[in-house]
């Protein structure tokens, strides 16, 4: 099948069913994309499809054909340098294993929302764990990014 | 240059300056002598190159350690290039722990305050006194600062000193910067991990990719420890892009390109486990029944005052009570794995490794390679807690190398990592306390029943019964009590247990603390005056308890239903004190605030006190609130993120802290947040007019 990542056309011989994150990481050498549970539960996998936060883990990659599937490294710059900006003043990540997908997951939302409220923040990112606890930064970065788009 | 010809190349290196740091004789010394331990690296272009010889996983040891070189060193922080130090206990162990190579036990700023210092500002000695020697002036004329040293008007980088600095003579006892002079500890620096880590180019254990390098899946037996009867691949091996299918001592391993391909035909191996006594009687009756039947034996005792023998002598007044936590997963957010490749000779390993020696020990035992031919390569850590402490998964990882021939990326699946953890140790905790006539606290005794995660690993370090780091957070008590007895069983479930963040402290202080409470109420008294006249001879932690009940607004009138739980305790040389204020409704408790103050001694690095400390607490209030793994017929019953769930940004509490250095040294700082939640939630669930909960978790 022939997949649209991060603006290239790439083909995939495999499988039909497999999983756009093990396309992307273990085919096309993406590792932005974590594994993290293989049940859509963490969100470390996240990224785009037409712009929309999904879980890449159950994604079978066929679900992408025809669409733009992009990864952390394919944001373009007008909104993943506000948001890498402010994930830097705040100081997020600690192990860092699920900042990129928290990344995807507050793009899409800022994407759409340039001034989201606190429950729309808690909304868009409730599906993305992090283990070390980093909520509070995470939030506060999100707010931060949201006025560096401004 | 890559790190294994570096080292092989440094004796011969002429060009720069290298200071190594011997342990053993506590001094640092020039190129040529302490080059078995390179931390440091001077070259003749003014770069300068760190050794970390601790695992990252977010507690911030690469930034940390290297900040207290950088800042002796008096280099510019920006500039230095940092690599993971490859497996060497000789020259890296950790002196806080026995010498092991070993990230753990909040002990790696405790071993380097000094030692990394020392480092540092040798270097920067070695410099000045090069400097002084070519041009001709007294030492004390020049001044190294920011990677230069000048004197009038004489001026030189560090790099075209190196050389003549590595020919110094020096003691090896420089002289420390004070605390006045730092440029970087104590002060707002921002992590070097965070732009590799926002950008997406730090590379985690499942991130590793070799030349030919296959995914690899692991089907092994649900009751841990279990073996292969026999098995049958004939469905496995018919999946398209299956490249091998080996045997190896813990299961059946799938090949593919894809993890994916590997994972889905792994699922269709047949086979037939031997999981021998551990299935027949491990499940969870039994082993809360074998759990109370041990705490019926004399323990070990660790802890000690007065009337040892007979605590309660001349109390009037004795309560007891009984406290219990489950079995807990570390979690970590980076399930398991390991990469390994075995060629020409050489067998080198990559992954999330906490334990560089061991690891280098397994890999040496599954491959049959001498240890000058295994290499260690330590990725940054997803998440540890103390799971990648283990190296089951470097033994597996290279045993599948081996028995495949290729270069392999094991990694496990959420499902495998958390029925097959090291899991945190249940325990039964049993608590007696007295009153004299006057109501005065004279007699405390506390006895804990639990496995040993000691006894397994380190077995050495147990002693007459009595497991060290069981006693963390018993025999260290803060209180001043005339006649006080704390003991231990050492009780084995047949389920293996793990070093899980902050160890025995979240056992000992769910049951401390609480008690304390129970104590206090039973006295009629204010649970935080009741404390603070017991601790009159730790003045630290009366400053952290009094601070965080301030800043908690103690005493203040709560709505009904609504109360505040206080804990405190000393942890990692660390005194911390923990107030949560809690609701209920229908009896079910929502924390909506936790307020803590700490006193880490030296906060090197204050806004990472500050992350580590709200992260151990949300890591001790989670689990509090909601995690147990249980076993049936020797399985873990849990198997992801909905049957174990993790915190989530709708549930997360406030989080005050308050950072009161009151000490010449660093505490340990990346578990002492994980164990007071538990008690204080507890308390707090009391003080909101609920039930006392003296088993874990809340919401089960």
């Amino acid at each position: 099948m022939k997949l649209d990542v991060n603006g290239k056309s790439v083909d995939f011989e495999g499988d039909d069913s497999t999983p756009l994150l093990w396309v992307l990481r273990d085919h096309l050498n993406i590792t932005t994309p974590k594994f993290g549970c293989g049940a859509g539960l963490c969100g470390a996998c996240t990224v785009h499809i037409d712009g929309q936060a999904i879980r890449s883990c159950v994604t079978p990659a066929s679900a992408a054909t025809g669409k733009k599937v992009t990864t952390l490294e394919g944001l373009p710059a007008a909104i993943a340098k506000p948001i890498q900006d402010a994930w830097i003043a705040e100081s997020v990540p600690q192990c860092g294993y699920c900042q990129c997908g928290q990344m995807m997951s507050a793009a899409a939302l800022l994407s759409t929302n340039k001034n989201p409220t606190d429950e729309q923040i808690t909304q868009a990112m409730d599906g993305n764990i992090c283990r070390c606890g980093t909520y509070s930064r995470i939030r506060r970065a999100i707010v931060q990014a949201a006025k560096n788009i401004a | 240059m890559d790190r294994r010809s570096f080292i092989k190349s440094t004796s011969i290196l002429g060009s720069g300056l290298l200071v190594g740091f011997s342990i053993k004789d506590n001094i640092a010394v020039a190129a040529g002598e302490g080059l078995s331990n390179p931390w440091l690296q001077i070259n003749s272009d003014n770069s300068v190159r760190i050794y970390v010889a601790r695992s990252e996983m977010g507690q911030d040891v690469y930034t940390s350690m290297t900040v207290l070189i950088a800042d002796e060193l008096d280099y510019p922080l920006e500039k230095i290039k940092i690599e993971m130090a490859p497996a060497n206990a000789k020259l890296y162990g950790n002196d806080a722990l026995g010498g092991a190579q070993i990230t753990g036990g909040s002990t790696s700023m405790r071993d380097a305050w000094i030692k990394l210092r020392t480092v540092g500002a040798t270097a920067r000695e070695m410099l000045v006194a090069a400097a002084a020697q070519k041009w001709n002036v007294a030492a004390s004329t020049c001044v190294a600062s920011g990677g230069v040293v000048k004197s009038g008007n004489n001026q030189a980088t560090y790099g075209e000193l190196a050389a003549d600095a590595a020919r110094q003579k020096h003691s090896g006892k420089p002289t420390l910067k004070t605390k006045d002079q730092f440029k970087y500890i104590g002060k707002s620096v921002g992590r070097l991990d965070t732009p590799a880590k926002v950008n997406g180019t730090a590379q985690y254990g499942v991130d590793v990719r070799q030349p030919n390098m296959l995914a690899a899946s692991l089907a092994m037996s649900p009751v841990i420890g279990g073996k292969v009867r026999s098995f049958d691949s004939t469905a496995a091996k018919a999946v398209k892009g299956v490249e091998a299918i080996v045997e190896v001592p813990d299961g059946v391993a799938v090949l593919a390109r894809d993890y994916y391909t590997a994972k889905k035909a792994r699922d269709l191996l047949n086979i037939l486990w031997d999981n021998g006594n551990t299935a027949a009687v491990a499940d969870m009756a039994a082993i809360e029944k074998g759990l109370r039947e041990a705490s019926k034996k004399k323990g070990a005792v660790i802890g000690k005052a007065g009337n040892v023998e007979a605590p309660m002598t001349g109390a009037t007044k004795k309560i007891t009570a009984e406290y219990q936590l489950p079995f807990a997963a570390h979690a970590t957010l980076e399930p398991v794995n390991c990469s390994v490749s075995i060629q020409n000779g050489e067998c080198h390993v990559w992954g999330p490794i906490q334990f560089q020696q061991g690891a280098q020990g397994a890999a040496m035992a599954a491959s049959g390679l001498p240890e000058e031919k295994v290499f260690i390569h330590t990725t940054f850590i997803g998440g540890g807690y103390g799971r990648k402490l283990e190296n089951d998964f470097v033994a597996q990882a290279t045993s599948i190398a081996k028995a495949s021939g290729k270069p392999v990326r094991m990694i496990w699946s959420r499902e495998d990592d958390m029925t097959h953890d090291y899991y945190r140790p249940i325990s039964l905790s049993q608590m007696t306390g007295g009153f004299d006539a006057a109501g005065k606290l004279t007699g405390f005794a506390s006895k804990l029943t639990s496995p040993s995660v000691t006894a397994r690993a380190f077995p050495g370090f147990v002693v007459d019964g009595s497991d060290p780091f069981m006693n963390e957070g018993s025999a260290n008590l803060t209180y001043n009590i005339a006649n006080y007895r704390a003991e231990n069983v050492i009780h084995d479930t047949g389920i293996r247990v793990g070093y899980w963040r902050a160890v025995s402290n979240n056992l000992n202080a769910f049951a401390v603390e609480s008690f304390m409470d129970e104590l206090a109420r039973s006295a009629g008294k204010d649970p935080v005056a009741f404390r603070m006249g017991l601790l009159d001879k730790h003045p630290r932690a009366q400053k952290v308890l009094s601070t965080a009940a301030e800043k908690a607004g103690w005493g203040k009138k709560m709505p009904a239903g609504r109360g505040l739980g206080v804990a405190q305790m000393e942890c990692y040389d660390a005194y911390i004190a923990v107030v949560a204020e809690v609701s209920l409704k229908n009896g079910k408790p929502t924390v909506h605030k936790i307020t803590c103050a700490v006193d880490p001694g030296v906060a090197v690095r204050p806004d990472q006190v500050r992350a580590q400390i709200e992260s151990g607490l949300l890591l001790g209030f989670s689990t509090a609130m909601k995690n147990k793994i249980t076993f049936k017929d020797g399985a873990a019953q849990q198997t992801n993120f909905d049957s174990y769930p993790m915190l989530r940004m709708s549930e997360t509490p406030i989080v005050d802290i308050t950072v009161l250095e009151g000490g010449e040294k660093p505490a340990g700082m990346g578990e002492v947040g994980t164990p007071l939640a538990a008690p204080a939630i507890a308390n707090a669930i009391v003080a909101a007019g609920g039930k006392r909960i003296r088993s874990l978790p809340f919401l089960s």
